[in-house]
């Protein structure tokens, strides 16, 4: 069985952790990461319990898969009731942390209560102990990462930390792990820099085990050639996920400047071709591409910004390579705030992760932020003399620092969208869903993405369904409602595996339960596995009710149910969000006020979760 | 010494690992294929093949034992644990070695370990001739080249 068996529980206020036995039943109708963790959150957690306040658990989880050789089998998750959404948050991240968490004999940590001073929680094969973090407290995260693997000499250690956006609550705060990886979205960042807890640091020797080795590997085999002969695999490996930027704008679907319009006339600057190719002053902005932990795909970029850029002219600290862009950072630090220039977009996303920020959130917070400015409401005087007009690359990165250091006008663009817009009295000028961000897909040209927007459980989320075929085929919300349902439990499920939504077309359901029928024993039947996704969906529903939200919520802004597409596929169209709403919550087994039904609580074991809630 | 001098040149005509970093993604495949194979569960900790990574990942190097010539570690070795294989391969008797880790220090590349678990030395041994880490390599970063018999 590829659990360690172990669940770690720090109690922050106490400054005590314990060890305590996986809970075996929940795994077996949760599986792990997403689904698990959502169990815990579950039984100590409280819906209605302020995101900052003590008593809101954080909660890092391995999958099953986590440290295994299924490809991709690196990820971990982070749950809590997120800062920015006051929903429940789940952020997934590759890199290595994860699996050195499993390597150091831990499933999960539930992290409560509060620090009376900075901490930072170090787990070595078996042991936790708590560790003073008052030096640590205002650096970033690099600093921090830096700092924690010198103090123990171990250049194997792992690191999650927050930066300062974490620490000053800016509430689309991240943590960031192994440098330039992240549990970027919902503010998990902020929950953690409430909890003064400044980072998670991992050092494992102890192995991940399987319960049937040979036939484990007989599979793998399998899936990593199935993924390998892959066409969608080979385009992420040679090109990253900004292979869509030209795709997207060509449909008409890439969100810019605020989602006003659909398409972008400099995606030719900021597309894979522009990052590979030799600029004007001889500089290249891509330097290779990297894999996470276990992943035969290797998306991942790391780039340079031109030092000659005026960015990091005076600023040498910058010239190093990290992490580039990517699809949706592209999207944020490109159109749609209007921004044409390759190295301030990828000098913004080296802040992000620098500071522990979610690039889609404060791209969309800076586009609101810079259509504020269009109508006079934000002026000169709020942001210290930057203009924030579109297609300002300057506006960009010096908005992002302030942001990330919690100065001056940052401080408002911490708010996110919804906050601020709401402080400046034009809410419906954020693009968000329960208070999240949209990332870079219109919901008017592609209708399925705006159901997915509106009834994603974390907030508005292009991750947690996948109606990208269907909404290529046709405009309309028609049978968008099916796919959507059914890929948000399916994908419920690989979240829950430890392994990466990147391998979804080369693996479907069947070979997702291969490897974890080798790797955990037949229990796990295809359709267990499909049951689970669905019960983890309902399961996410309930907290979110119990937090207060409702039909009402699931939700788009005026600008997508009322204002036509300007252009492209879809020109004319507006999102038909409630049609395909009814046919959703019908599909579920919901009420038409988005509650799940007695029946389908019951098919689902979740009679007493809903009681509970 | 003189022995060590005259032993054979590292050729092409040997068994070897062939790296190159440049086709390195740090997936870490390969560790866990040599964990697997040597230990018979996933943990990298324990692998005879290590990827150092660089500046945030901008280089990725699959690092493990060249078997070298002279091969220090066999001299080092007080129980004479560790003997030349087929195709020029340092092997560690596992029965024969105390866990001294004389040979950890002696091997200039940092490439023969000690295993706490086992409480021996470890290092590459090529698999008997069918490396797993080449094998588990998605890039073709790691090649295992069988070499032409004598």
């Amino acid at each position: 069985m590829s659990y360690q068996g172990r669940v770690l529980r720090v109690d922050l206020s106490a400054g005590t952790t314990r060890t305590e036995a996986l809970r075996r039943d929940w795994a077996d109708d949760y599986l792990g990461a997403r689904g698990l963790a959502t169990r815990y959150l579950h039984e100590h957690g409280d819906p209605r319990a302020d995101p900052l306040a003590p008593e809101n658990p954080l909660i890092f989880a391995t999958g099953p898969l986590t440290g295994t050789m299924a490809s991709t089998g690196g990820r971990f998750v982070v749950v809590t009731k997120g800062a920015l959404t006051n929903a429940i948050a789940c952020s997934n991240s590759g890199g290595k942390f994860g699996a050195e968490l499993k390597f150091a004999g831990y499933d999960l940590a539930v992290i409560e209560g509060r620090s009376a001073h900075p901490v930072y929680l170090l787990v070595i094969d078996g042991e936790a102990r708590l560790v003073d973090a008052s030096d640590l407290w205002g650096r970033t995260v690099w600093d921090t990462t830096e700092t924690i693997v010198a103090a123990h000499g171990d250049p194997q250690i792992k690191v999650a930390a927050i930066g300062r956006a974490g620490e000053s609550g800016v509430r689309y705060a991240a943590i960031v792990n192994d440098l330039h990886r992240a549990a970027g979205r919902s503010g998990v960042g902020a929950v953690m820099g409430a909890k003064r807890l400044k980072a998670f640091a991992a050092r494992g020797t102890r192995g991940v085990a399987v319960a049937e080795p040979r036939r484990f590997m007989s599979v793998v085999r399998d899936t990593h050639a199935k993924l390998a002969a892959d066409e969608g695999r080979k385009e992420l490996t040679e090109f990253g996920t900004n292979a869509m930027i030209d795709s997207m704008n060509a449909f008409g679907g890439l969100p810019t400047r605020n989602f006003r319009d659909v398409t972008f006339e400099g995606t030719e600057r900021l597309n894979p071709a522009a990052m590979s190719s030799v600029n004007e002053r001889g500089h290249v902005n891509l330097v290779t591409n990297k894999a996470c932990f276990g992943c035969t795909i290797g998306c991942g970029r790391i780039a340079r910004v031109d030092p000659a850029h005026a960015s990091v002219r005076d600023r040498p600290r910058y010239r190093h390579a990290s992490g580039g862009l990517e699809y949706e950072t592209a999207f944020a630090f490109g159109p749609v705030v209007g921004v044409d220039d390759l190295d301030a977009a990828t000098f913004a996303g080296f802040l992000m992760n620098e500071h522990g920020m979610d690039p889609i959130s404060f791209g969309v917070t800076l586009a609101a932020a810079m259509e504020l400015w269009e109508l006079g409401l934000v002026t000169v005087e709020d942001t210290g003399g930057v203009e924030l007009v579109w297609g300002n690359g300057d506006a960009l990165t010096v908005m992002a620092e302030r942001t990330g250091l919690g100065e001056g006008f940052g401080r408002t663009l911490g708010l996110g969208a919804k906050r601020m817009c709401e402080a400046y009295g034009r809410p419906e000028l954020a693009m968000v869903a329960k208070g999240q961000e949209f990332a870079g897909y219109d919901a008017r040209a592609l209708q399925g993405m705006g159901l997915g927007y509106a009834t994603s459980n974390r907030g508005a989320c292009h991750l947690r369904h996948d109606t990208f075929a269907e909404d290529m085929e046709r405009q309309d919300g028609t049978g968008k409602a099916e796919a959507c349902v059914r890929s948000q439990n399916l994908i419920s499920m690989i979240d829950s595996t430890g392994t990466c939504l990147f391998t979804l077309g080369a693996w479907g359901t069947s070979e997702f339960g291969e490897q974890l029928r080798a790797a955990l024993g037949e229990r796990w039947t295809d359709e267990r596995l499909l049951e689970a996704g669905e019960r983890i969906w309902n399961l996410e529903r309930t907290f979110n009710l119990g937090a207060g939200f409702g039909r009402a919520d699931d939700t788009l802004p005026p600008r997508m149910l009322e204002v036509p597409a300007p252009a492209g596929t879809a020109r004319g169209r507006v999102c038909e969000l409630e049609s395909m709403l009814d046919e959703y919550y019908a599909l579920r087994g919901w009420s038409a006020d988005g509650v799940p039904g007695e029946a389908t609580l019951a098919r689902l074991g979740l009679g007493a979760a809903a009681d509970a809630a | 010494m003189t022995d060590r001098q005259s032993a054979p040149a590292h050729t092409a005509a040997r068994p070897a690992l062939v790296i190159d970093p440049e086709k390195c993604t740090s997936c870490l495949q390969c560790e866990m294929a040599c964990s697997l194979e040597k230990e018979g569960l996933f943990a990298p900790a324990f692998s005879r093949i290590k990827v150092f990574e660089f500046e945030h990942g901008r280089r990725s190097v699959p690092y493990t034992c060249t078997q070298c010539e002279p091969a220090w570690c066999l001299h080092a070795c007080p129980v004479d644990a560790i003997s030349v294989a087929a195709g020029g391969v340092k092997v560690i008797d596992e029965a024969a070695c105390v866990g001294c880790r004389v040979c950890t220090i002696a091997c200039p590349y940092g490439t023969v370990n000690y295993n706490t678990r086992s409480g021996k030395a470890i290092k590459c041994d090529h698999c008997g001739g069918d490396p797993a880490c080449a094998a588990a390599c998605p890039t073709g970063a790691i090649l295992f080249e069988p070499g032409t018999p004598a």
